[in-house]
């Protein structure tokens, strides 16, 4: 039986790391429709990988942990140069990968190879398994010979447990299982003798009870032949056991960093805290987790302002970012729950919330009708009160209502940085002794 | 779970069941015989209880689901019993069946985008639904209901008349349920509902499930192989393998004390917050169209014996009320000399899943 | 991953790539299957015509006489010509026997020049995307809007007086039909490939563009090429019938042409003259069907959505 590679800690810290990532940000421009791309024109960015940060010893593990579209994939992939960074540095083995041009990439992928999430689909369904695993050998003119090439993919085969290889070198991928496929795909990666491995959910695709048979793989490759791993998951729990730290992001930043251990035992921004409430686990003495954060990963090419995670944050406050837009799902959430009347009635009140990332502090909720300010404020105050605890208001400096509209003065945002703490590092506001939460303060001015 | 399903087991127990499941049998024909997809399963599901179903991938969970409203591609061999409210659904006919489905047997899919039809608003579909089952609705009345079904699943009124592309993942999955509530089913089966969401959107959906039984009634089979979803969200479970229910009963009890060997390791094998070790099961799940003799297990279970790779072990009853398949539960029964540890050629990764 | 670990591992084979290929073609049940068989034949029928035509056929294409003798006009079927003579005093077996051989290397010739423009044109347009692709697109598009005929008509009318082989001409006209059907077929396949999980492998793994767009696209996108291939085949049959039958098409010195035998004789049906029309318009619906039944059988083969499989019904009773 596997046990947990320990990291003794007094193993000699290597002195360079060897993948060392600044600033790294991966944009999308995203075309819009025909009108847009006729006239040229984008209709955003999506920040995929935001100003990331990260250092990865020799031999270490790191997890890289996030909701779908919080940008690991891409981060990953920039880190091979298979999608080009927009900006920032990424060196492995004192390289710089960023700006690097395809050939001298082509050259450096033999030290750093990746497995995939789908390993039915990594896999060119028209080639064998031999010319699969084989054919990284061909590129970098590894080997010469057919003989030779077969020989030592026979070897690496047998390595990931397809043995005897025979029975799998000419067999096409739709003959295999999925456990069977992933360790083709392993096979593949390892054929060239990499040092970085980049692990894009190798597990999420297959069954579980296949799923323990393949991170055993993974770990006994590891300590065979001295791998470094970048572990990309959505899945806590198997990070928890794989990993040495761990990186959670979300919307493209790292919101908290750290020793795994450290990490789990006492998460420190929210969104950990909740991904870590929501894992479902057959531990029987627990129970349905009921304080989730509200609503879903927002648009990516519109992100929130401040904190990422503050329409979401159940302990957001003032700096967290709140802008007018996050007043739709307040109200929404408040409606679903009510009568069809008295939403009609409330609904009667308030013109259109407007969808744009606000500007500046200051920001205008139109009356539905000329004239219903003052009505407006009215319910917006009533609404207030009946849900003080909701975090939107703590954004609010001050509301006003003017003849058509409520004048709304938020405070400004801020976004955190991460603040280190013990072993672990979160983006989060309330780590910042200068800030007080206003539960604390008095109550909301009103 | 713990006060959900406490004070939910109370009622359940006393009631009769809404739906009774008896020696099921649902093959598919394929090109090299019949799959034994579902091979004599029996379950009873009670009003206002969440009944999960685990397994592995192919174990046949889905085919249960289906096999119940036999919603089954054509030439699928059924037969046995599915009884709900005094009637063999079984042996329905297909027009009888479809006015059950909707306002008795209610069905979520794992994928919610190809079940909403993305031509219509949602209240369209809302409109449809209700229109097929209850023709003598007004249309304020087939608005109010809808939206009441929309408000109890958090999605507002102002989105009513909006597409389904216009949502989220999670979303159109909250939708998917209203849609089945809107209804007022008895039974809600829910077919791996969660499975293409993340994870806090997940928690978000099966705690909706969960309370859905606080606040309509409503039965729900879930079927999922996620066992961490079962152990928080359900108060029995069903473990399948290769077909068949290999053990059965109150799903704390089974979480902390799995009596048959395949639950046992599947539990072992399945990584969890808690894991500090790798477990796993060697070998694959057994064919369904040449299945092993004796326990479907056999090839695989590290107490197998003699009588097991032979004949198939008989259902047991334990006191605590569960259902156990496996020769370990009645010693009694092995015949003399058959208990011996069964020998074994090594499984290699040639016979892996 | 349902699919099943237990098939029953095949024996090692020697000739695995080839086996891939014809396992569907065994596994064709039903409607399917009658049309592959039909259509294999019947074109299969015509291309022993053409390549035995030769040894077929008891006269040349243009011969109308023998040691000295002329046919006669518009000879009814009779033991010297088994299905008549047309107007200009050739053997109509001689014609069609002939025709087929003119037909099918004309489609034969444009097809493969069409393949190898579109192919290669679709898969880097596809694959490196751009302004080039933008362009391309453009072009080949405002030459699918063009009624195929009409561009046939064209580029054999400029071609006709530069290149002295009719049958040349023919095919290059037919070509250029072709060629954009063929190169939007592989470029909007090659574009949604090359978002497939193995072709960033193949990037990740560091295979060069070449290597990727041969060893990994190429092999994957092929498959619908025999369909349209056979699809296009007997349109192209049309088109150049239609060619002939306009005068444009292989001209009667250089080859013996069905279009252009009907087009000579049209006037003759009117005049109780049925054999002249009959059998090379038959010749034209069979070769066409044939070809037709052919890709659409191939169609359903190869495509799995499609696939008739065996409906087998299972009978509880028999199950123990
Ligand atoms: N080639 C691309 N062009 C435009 N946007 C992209 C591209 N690739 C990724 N994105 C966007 O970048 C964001 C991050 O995507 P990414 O695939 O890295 O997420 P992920 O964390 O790997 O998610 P998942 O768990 O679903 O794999 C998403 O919003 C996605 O839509
Ligand atoms: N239409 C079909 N024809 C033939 N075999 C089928 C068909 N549908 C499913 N099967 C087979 O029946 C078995 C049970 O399938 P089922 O979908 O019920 O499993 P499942 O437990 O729901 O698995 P999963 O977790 O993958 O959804 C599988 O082995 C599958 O290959
Ligand atoms: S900064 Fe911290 S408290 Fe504020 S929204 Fe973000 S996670 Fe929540
Ligand atoms: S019956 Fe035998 S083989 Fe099957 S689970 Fe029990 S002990 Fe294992
Ligand atoms: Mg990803
Ligand atoms: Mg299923």
């Amino acid at each position: 039986m596997q046990t947990k590679p320990d990291t003794a800690p007094d193993a000699p810290a290597p002195d360079v790391p060897l993948v060392s990532v600044r600033n790294l940000k991966t944009w999308f421009e995203i075309r819009g429709g025909v009108l847009d791309r006729m006239l040229g024109r984008d209709a955003g960015t999506v920040k995929a990988v935001d100003d990331v940060t990260f250092d990865l010893a020799r031999g270490e593990v790191l997890g890289l942990v996030g909701e779908s579209g919080s940008g690991k994939s891409t981060l990953g992939r920039s880190l091979l140069g298979l999608v080009h960074a927009t900006g920032g540095s990424a060196s492995f083995e004192g390289q710089e990968v960023v700006g690097l041009d395809e050939p001298a990439l082509r050259k450096l992928r033999s030290r750093m190879q990746m497995v995939f999430q789908d390993p039915h689909a990594a896999l060119n369904p028209a080639m064998t398994i031999a010319q699969s695993v084989g054919h990284p050998l061909t590129i970098h003119g590894r080997l010469k010979g057919r003989d030779e090439i077969r020989a030592h993919v026979a070897k690496t085969l047998e390595r990931v447990g397809l043995s005897p290889a025979d029975t799998y070198m000419d067999k096409y991928p739709g003959d295999l299982s999925g456990g069977q496929k992933q360790r083709a795909v392993i096979a593949r990666a390892i054929v060239l003798d990499p040092v970085l491995l980049v692990a894009d959910e190798p597990v999420s695709m297959l069954d579980m009870s296949v799923r323990s048979k393949i991170l055993k793989l993974m770990i006994d490759l590891k300590d065979q032949l001295g791998l470094t791993y970048l572990y990309i998951t959505h899945d806590l729990a198997s990070a928890k056991f794989f990993c040495d730290r761990i990186a959670i992001l979300y919307l493209g930043k790292i919101v908290e960093i750290g020793e795994a251990r450290a990490l789990y035992a006492g998460p420190k921004h929210p969104y950990t805290e909740a991904l870590l409430g929501a894992i479902p686990d057959p531990d029987p003495t627990r129970t349905i987790p009921r304080n989730l954060p509200r609503g879903e990963i927002p648009d990516a090419a519109k992100p929130p302002r401040g904190c990422a995670f503050h329409p979401r944050c159940p302990r957001a406050f003032a700096p967290c970012g709140w802008e007018l837009r996050d007043l739709t799902p307040v109200l929404e959430a408040r409606w679903a729950g009510m009568e069809e009347q008295a939403h009609l009635a409330e609904r009667a009140l308030i013109g259109e919330i407007p969808a744009e990332v606000m500007e500046g502090t200051t920001a205008r909720l139109p009356a539905a009708t000329p004239g219903g300010g003052a009505d407006l404020l009215a319910m917006l105050e009533r609404i207030r009160s009946e849900d003080p605890a909701e975090p939107f208001w703590t954004g609010i400096k001050e509301m006003r209502a003017e003849a058509d509209h409520v004048a709304m003065e938020f405070h400004p945002a801020l976004t955190p940085r991460l603040y280190a703490e013990g072993t672990t590092a979160a983006a989060c506001h309330l780590l910042d002794p200068g800030l007080t939460h206003p539960r604390a303060a008095a109550a909301p001015v009103l | 779970m713990s006060e959900t399903s406490a004070n939910a087991a109370t009622p359940a127990d006393a009631e009769d069941p809404i739906l009774t499941v008896r020696d099921l049998r649902v093959f598919y024909g394929t090109p090299r015989g019949a799959a034994r997809a579902v091979d004599r399963v029996s379950l009873t599901i009670r009003p206002g209880e969440t009944l999960g179903v685990v397994g592995e991938s192919g174990s046949g969970k889905s085919t249960l689901g289906r096999g119940i409203l036999r919603l089954l591609p054509e030439g699928t061999g059924v037969d046995g019993e599915v009884l709900y409210k005094g009637q063999n659904l079984v042996k329905m006919t297909p027009d009888q069946l479809r006015r059950m489905r909707g306002p008795e047997l209610g069905l979520i899919f794992q994928e919610p985008m190809t079940r909403l039809n993305p031509l219509l608003r949602i209240q369209e579909h809302f409109e449809e639904a209700l229109k097929q089952h209850h023709p003598e609705l007004k249309r304020d009345e087939l608005r109010r209901r809808a939206l009441a079904a929309l408000g109890r699943t958090g999605i507002p009124p102002t989105r009513y008349r909006q597409y389904p592309h216009e949502f989220s993942g999670g979303m159109r999955q909250r939708i998917m349920i209203a849609l089945a509530l809107v209804l007022n089913p008895t039974l809600l089966i829910a077919d791996e509902p969660t499975t293409a969401l993340d994870v806090i959107v997940e928690a978000q959906i099966i705690r909706l499930l969960a309370d859905l039984k606080k606040t309509t009634g409503t039965a729900v089979m879930l079927i999922t192989h996620n066992l961490g979803i079962v152990a928080e969200a359900c108060d029995r479970v069903a473990v399948m393998y290769g077909g068949k229910i290999v053990e059965e009963g109150d799903a704390r009890s089974v979480f902390a004390d799995p009596q048959h060997p395949y639950t046992q390791a599947l539990l072992r094998s399945t990584i969890s917050l808690e894991t500090t070790e790798l477990h796993t099961i060697p070998g694959a799940p057994p064919s369904l169209i040449n299945p092993p003799q004796g326990c479907l297990f056999s090839p695989r279970c590290g107490h197998a014996m003699k009588v097991c790779a032979r004949k198939a072990p008989a259902e047991q009853r334990l006191e605590d009320g569960r259902r156990v398949e496996c020769w370990l539960h009645c010693p009694g029964a092995i015949p003399a000399g058959e208990e011996a540890p069964l020998e074994r050629q090594e499984i290699t990764v040639a016979d892996e899943a | 991953m349902t699919d099943s670990p237990h098939t029953p591992v095949p024996k090692p084979q020697r000739f695995p790539a080839l086996r891939r290929i014809f396992q569907p073609v065994a596994e064709t049940r039903g409607f399917a299957r009658f049309m592959l068989w039909t259509g294999a034949v019947l074109t299969g029928l015509f291309i022993l015509m053409a390549i035995f035509a030769p040894w077929l056929s008891p006269y040349a294409f243009d011969q109308y006489q023998l040691a000295g003798v002329a046919f006669p006009q518009t000879a009814p079927p009779s033991a010297l010509h088994p299905l008549g003579t047309n107007v200009q005093s050739t053997d109509v077996l001689a014609q069609i026997l002939w025709g087929a051989r003119t037909e099918l290397l004309v489609v034969a010739l444009a097809l493969i020049l069409a393949l190898a423009i579109g192919v290669p044109l679709g898969l880097i347009a596809g694959y490196f995307g751009g302004w080039f692709d933008r362009i391309m697109v453009l072009v080949m598009d405002a030459m699918f809007a063009i009624p195929s005929l009409l561009l046939a008509l064209v580029i054999a009318f400029l071609l006709g007086s530069s290149i002295a082989s009719g049958i040349v001409v023919a095919a290059a006209a037919i070509t250029i039909v072709y060629v954009p059907q063929y190169f939007r077929v592989l470029r909007n396949h090659v574009t949604s490939v090359r978002e497939e999980s193995y072709v960033e492998a193949a990037r990740a793994i560091g295979a060069p563009p070449s290597t990727i767009l041969t060893k990994y696209i190429f092999f994957n996108v092929i498959q619908a090429i025999p369909v349209l291939a056979t699809l296009n085949a007997a349109d192209a049959i049309l088109t150049l019938t239609g060619l002939g039958f306009l005068g444009y098409g292989v001209q009667p010195t250089q080859g013996a042409e069905w279009g252009y035998d009907v087009s000579r004789a049209v006037g003759d049906a009117a005049s109780g003259i049925w054999w002249t029309t009959l059998f090379p318009g038959l010749a034209i619906v069979l070769l066409v069907t044939g070809l037709t039944l052919l890709g659409e059988g191939l169609n359903e083969t190869i495509n799995p959505v499609l696939r008739q499989r065996a409906a087998t019904r299972v009978n509880m009773e028999d199950e123990a």
